[in-house]
């Protein structure tokens, strides 16, 4: 029995560059093995946020913590996907869904893999696109892959920046079950500006203020288990509302 | 059409040439027709090999030498960060100092021979090499450098797996401007002071009033500098396969 998904709480969580503060004392909890929405406008440090808990922000930047239930460092926990496929051009898709254990431990690493690899990219229905280097794919089938790697990692936390924005909406739809289906046991942080997204595929949603109060409490959302379908009323309702919402604070910003 | 078109451009250019040379009358030891050029390199054969050997091994001594140096120098300059702000100075400036000056004195040193020429051909295309495959090297994806930290990759790996990897498009068009000036720092050796090569060739061919002489090494020059060129530029172009279009000089 592998261990549970941990918890993982942000203390007092500063964030500062320069002399200019991102968000104070924030205070969030992405609730193991479950999804953790975050909206808000764009430049209000929701990427540099998910930075700070990939920890690729700089330690001096960092106010508070970031702590889990176990006790244990988030490094090498996590998994990280961005807005940006970043599949390096000259490997071949396989290759890039084994890039971790490749940049890790080499080449040989890497192969051991390669049967797991090549069911991931079945599973997100690339199977015969293995070979092909990305400059070949479409924008759909890159980002595919990088779910594949993603997935590939195999780690009990995963941090997404808004890994489906730059999709056209029917291969965003197909995405968005498709990871919903393949992370469900993860404790999964997912940066969007898309409210449906956020309504459709998590457990909780908040929204990204910034400044000192950077966070209210979650968002309302129909007591049901993700991913939800797209034509709920009670779910298009919350997305007019938050629409709404969003839109109210975007005007008083 | 595409592989016949040179074949006209260049006929073209030899036939306005003859007719020039014909039409007024100029004396061949001033410019010679391409009849009289040919003449020359058909009777001249062996010893127009025998210096362009010379010329072409001090090109790809040269050209070895100045793109191994050079990608050694982009790596320092990207890699040990005390040492940048000392290093960038003074290639910046020894850039201004024309490497064609500085031939007498590199033949003084390294004398009349192979040494002095390598030496020619190395500084002059250092420069290029450095300034591409250092530029290359600084500008990785930040987000590919993210990734890695979150795979928690090793130093190393990043090196060599990420930032290599990723400048090579720009070490490849630094290779191609190298490719194009070799041949300009083996024969400005060549000329300042040696015994065989064919700038050398040239220039005793000139003293003696032997211009189809001349003209036929300049040719055999040229040649052995194309060749080279669209070589290297078919290697790279089949190493490189995944940015076809980036990184391409145009001459």
């Amino acid at each position: 029995m592998p261990k549970p998904p941990p918890t993982i709480r942000t203390e007092g969580l500063g964030l500062r560059f320069g002399g200019r503060a991102v968000f104070e004392n924030l205070s969030l909890t992405l609730e193991g093995g479950r999804w953790t929405g975050l909206l808000g406008r764009s430049g209000v440090g929701k990427s540099s946020l998910l930075k700070a808990l990939a920890g690729l922000q700089e330690e001096s930047n960092i106010e508070g913590a970031i702590r889990s239930d176990d006790g244990a460092p988030l490094e090498g926990r996590i998994t990280y996907m961005a807005q940006q496929d970043l599949l390096l051009p000259w490997l071949s898709a396989l290759d890039n869904v084994t890039l971790g254990s490749r940049l890790r431990a080499g080449r040989a690493a890497a192969s051991a893999g390669r049967a797991r690899a090549e069911s991931l990219l079945e599973r997100v229905g690339l199977a015969d696109r293995a070979a092909d280097r990305p400059g070949s794919l479409s924008g759909g089938m890159r980002q595919r892959v990088a779910l594949a790697r993603t997935l590939m990692e195999d780690r009990p936390i995963v941090l997404m920046d808004e890994p489906f924005c730059a999709l056209d909406a029917i291969t965003r739809f197909r995405l968005q079950e498709l990871a919903a289906r393949l992370m469900a046991n993860a404790t999964v942080f997912l940066v969007t500006h898309d409210p449906l997204e956020a309504l459709r595929l998590c457990h909780k949603v908040y929204v990204l203020q910034g400044g000192h109060r950077p966070i209210g409490p979650p968002i309302q959302i129909p007591d049901s288990a993700p991913p939800r379908s797209s034509d709920d009323p009670a779910l298009l309702l919350r997305q007019g509302e938050l629409l709404r919402q969003l839109a109210d604070l975007e005007a008083a910003a | 059409m595409k592989i016949l078109r040179p074949l006209i451009i260049a006929a073209a250019l030899l036939l306005v040439w003859q007719g020039l040379v014909e039409a007024t009358g100029v004396p061949p030891y001033i410019l010679p027709g391409p009849d009289r050029v040919f003449a020359a390199l058909m009777e001249n054969t062996t010893l127009l090999s025998n210096h362009a050997l010379v010329t072409l091994v001090e090109m790809l001594l040269g050209l070895l030498l100045g793109a191994a140096l050079g990608m050694a120098g982009a790596m320092t300059l990207a890699y040990l960060r005390a040492i940048r702000p000392w290093l960038l100075p003074v290639l910046v400036v020894s850039q201004a100092i024309p490497v064609f000056a500085l031939a007498p004195v590199l033949v003084l040193w390294l004398g009349y021979g192979l040494a002095s020429k390598v030496a020619m051909a190395t500084l002059i295309i250092f420069f290029p090499v450095t300034a591409t495959f250092y530029d290359g090297l600084r500008r990785t994806d930040p987000g590919w450098l993210d990734l890695a930290r979150t795979m928690n990759a090793p130093p190393a790996a990043v090196l060599w797996r990420l930032r290599v990897p990723a400048a090579l498009p720009a070490l490849a068009s630094g290779l191609r401007v190298a490719a194009a000036v070799v041949p300009i720092g083996a024969v400005v050796g060549e000329w300042v002071g040696a015994s065989a090569g064919l700038g050398y060739l040239m220039l005793h061919a000139n003293g003696r009033m032997q211009i189809d002489l001349m003209f036929a090494a300049l040719f055999v020059l040229a040649l052995m500098a194309l060749t080279l060129y669209f070589l290297l530029d078919a290697v790279l172009r089949r190493l490189i396969t995944w940015q076809p279009e980036d990184g391409r000089t145009a001459i």
